[in-house]
């Protein structure tokens, strides 16, 4: 079991910059006052973020994993997490066999 | 008054409904992460040393060898930088913690321990024997998690196989749906898929996360905009 020097160097760099963000609230308490549009563009970071990573495999691979992510997203509105990820997963099998 | 005994059993019985729902995300990670060629330890330095769920998703959907560090940091602060504002709205109750309590205790603050402490610091003092109790079961899992999923998933082979090269890609979007807030999301998931899938044909990796993010976010400032006004103009029309 080994571990590569660059990966140990990735795994350090996430780790010092999500401890930033982890520890800044100390230092910005009381005293962080967005505007509405701003506080908007901080909250959209999750899904924006999110989004941004998946779109390649969901909208740039293949006409099932386009399908099989439209599928995912109709099922994220009514299934929780892990059926969500369920249902993915078995229509990407089931596209990927008659596509 | 609580005493420390009271905040360690309240403690592990607020968290552990969360750490159960976490374990299956945790083996699902490491045999995706298993698969893009990260032996179990390094699964379970990553999980130890970033301890962030959506960060290490994304870091692993990113991964390659060698691994693209710069992206990997980049991605992980972006997705990681609600921690700030969870963090300032948590700070002024941490009063009972000494201050390495807090620079310790805020390493491991994840979405679910910390809307737990923020539920618990509406009615009671926020102690660190509740924090605690919380973080150290929490973490434990994620890690052995984690590393197990790993190790299975090693044995198991092409991920391509069982469709598990896609089970993240539904995870995310399961992951979106639970940060939905209804008009300004839908722009900022439409800019960001768009300009990411454009950017991923056109430049190629890792380019598509940066583009992507910050489209996204300039759709929701457009999107927040649009709404704060429409929302003026209606107030100023009722008076009127």
């Amino acid at each position: 079991m080994s571990v590569d020097p660059v990966n140990f160097l990735a795994f350090l760099g996430m780790a010092i910059v999500t401890y930033v963000t982890r520890v800044a609230g100390l230092a910005l308490a009381g005293r962080l006052n967005l505007s509405p549009r701003a506080q908007a563009a901080f909250d959209a970071i999750p899904p924006a973020v999110l989004v941004a990573v998946i779109a390649p495999s969901a909208l740039a691979t293949g006409w099932a994993e386009t399908a099989a992510a439209a599928i995912a997203a109709l099922a994220a509105t009514r299934l929780p997490l892990l059926a969500v990820v369920a249902v993915g997963v078995v229509a990407v099998v089931a596209f990927r066999a008659v596509m | 008054m609580s005493t420390m005994r009271d905040d360690i059993r309240r403690g592990l019985s607020d968290i552990w409904p969360a750490a159960v729902a976490a374990a299956p995300i945790g083996l699902l990670f490491g045999a995706v992460a298993a698969s893009k060629g990260l032996s179990p330890l390094e699964v379970f330095l990553m999980s130890a040393m970033v301890f962030a769920g959506g960060a290490q998703f994304a870091a692993v959907e990113l991964w390659a060898t060698p691994a693209p560090v710069a992206a990997l940091v980049f991605s992980t602060l972006l997705i990681n930088a609600r921690h700030i504002l969870m963090g300032a709205s948590l700070a002024p109750k941490l009063q009972g913690f000494s201050r390495w309590q807090k620079f310790l205790g805020l390493y491991y603050m994840a979405d679910e321990n910390w809307a737990l402490a923020e539920k618990r610091a509406r009615t009671h003092s926020l102690t660190p024997a509740y924090w605690f109790a919380m973080v150290v079961p929490f973490v434990a899992g994620w890690l052995v998690n984690s590393t197990l999923g790993a190790t299975i998933g090693a044995v198991l082979g092409d991920p391509k196989r069982l469709g598990a090269d896609f089970a993240f890609t539904a995870l995310f979007i399961a992951l979106v749906a639970a940060f939905w807030k209804g008009r300004v999301t839908f722009w900022t998931v439409a800019a960001a898929g768009i300009a990411s899938a454009v950017t991923y044909r056109l430049a190629g990796p890792p380019w598509h996360v940066a583009a992507g993010a910050l489209c996204g976010l300039l759709a929701a400032w457009l999107a927040a905009g649009s709404e704060a006004r429409a929302q003026a103009v209606a107030i100023e029309e009722a008076e009127a």
